[in-house]
């Protein structure tokens, strides 16, 4: 299935890139749906991995990357539910999410993020599967989790200590501040920062001259240089369900929900 | 370094272009979530556009109740 026209995702295969359009308003929040059509994309890589050598994520929404979790989404589910079905229903839903995250992850291709705008939570744990983020300008980057009495659930710690180093790691993670796209390079998150717009483009370019190598060799690099933390992240889904089950989560995502603040995101 | 003035006017030239308002509209004391018609989001666009304009960093939290110009130049002012 060279080509694919999901609800919330798509993707196509152009001059041997895969390029994955996010598309769901209001800034790719991801829920339920946007994990099955990121399921559908994992189980088909291996046939797609026949005709392309690079993959490219990008969103097509104004507002950025990707907003991270769907918590208005979560906060219906922990309401409808008794909380240890919603506690089981949240471990299987990060179980299937890091499934994904790590297929990518492990992924022979080389990948790409193209990312512009809000790049936050669950939108920065899917920049850091990629093996290489391009942000324009606009980026800003954040781990919010803090703010609802969590920590990020979609692998955001063990890949960000993986990539960077701890002090970095612990700004992000305890402040809950942004950065944006200079600062984001300063502390190697990103590769390289390009003008308003201009990330898609630039990832494209960027995957032509990855195309040039041989593939084999490409992912043996890849291989060595990025090895997955799998007992870490098998680790944070257990914490993630640990926090959730505190009254407290339930109450920061019922204050954020119905809030009618002009700064939710800034608690 | 620019005076506390100069630093208001730089921030209401920006927010005036990039969110298409009349310059003349805008005064330092101004609801800027209110008279630009932003949300967070968009706040946060504007906190780019500033960090890169005066080359400071602004964690989000020092603007955590800020909601006009001249409080925001304040904190960019601590900066410089």
């Amino acid at each position: 299935m060279n080509q694919y026209q999901g609800k919330v995702i798509s993707w196509e295969v152009k001059r041997g890139v895969i390029e994955v359009a996010l598309h769901h308003a209001p800034c790719n929040e991801i829920g339920v749906q946007s994990l099955e059509e990121l399921e559908q994309l994992a189980a088909a890589l291996p046939a797609l991995e026949e005709s392309a050598h690079a993959l490219i994520f990008y969103s097509r929404q104004e507002a950025g990357f990707c907003a991270g979790g769907d918590l208005r989404e979560l906060y219906r589910g922990l309401q409808q539910t008794e909380k240890s079905a919603a506690i089981a229903g949240i471990k299987e839903f990060h179980q299937r999410i890091h499934h994904v995250m790590n297929t990518f992850d492990a992924s022979p291709l080389t990948t790409l993020a193209a990312v512009h705008g809000i790049t936050f939570g669950g939108g920065l744990e899917l920049a850091l599967v990629c093996d290489l983020i391009i942000a324009d300008k606009t980026a800003r980057f954040c781990f919010p989790e803090l703010r609802l009495g969590l920590i990020p659930g979609f692998g955001g710690i063990p890949r960000l200590k993986r990539d960077l180093g701890n002090a970095v790691v612990r700004d992000l993670v305890l402040t809950g501040r942004s950065f944006n796209a200079t600062k984001a390079l300063q502390a190697g998150l990103v590769s390289q920062v390009v003008a308003e717009g201009e990330a898609l483009r630039i990832a494209r370019v960027t995957a032509a001259q990855l195309g040039k190598f041989d593939r084999h060799t490409a992912a043996a690099a890849k291989k060595f240089s990025k090895p997955i933390p799998y007992d870490e992240l098998r680790r944070e889904i257990e914490i993630v369900c640990d926090l959730y089950a505190r009254p407290a989560v339930e109450a920061a995502l019922k204050k954020f929900v119905e809030s009618t603040d002009a700064q939710p995101y800034l608690p | 370094m620019p005076t506390q003035q100069q630093t208001i006017d730089e921030i209401l030239d920006l927010a005036a272009e990039q969110f298409k308002v009349p310059r003349e509209k805008l005064s330092p004391d101004d609801d800027f979530f209110k008279k630009l018609g932003i949300d967070s989001l968009q706040a946060l666009s504007l906190l780019t556009r500033l960090e890169q304009h005066f080359n400071v960093e602004l964690p989000d939290y020092e603007l955590q109740g800020v909601s006009d110009f001249r409080t925001l130049a304040e904190r960019i002012q601590a900066r410089l």
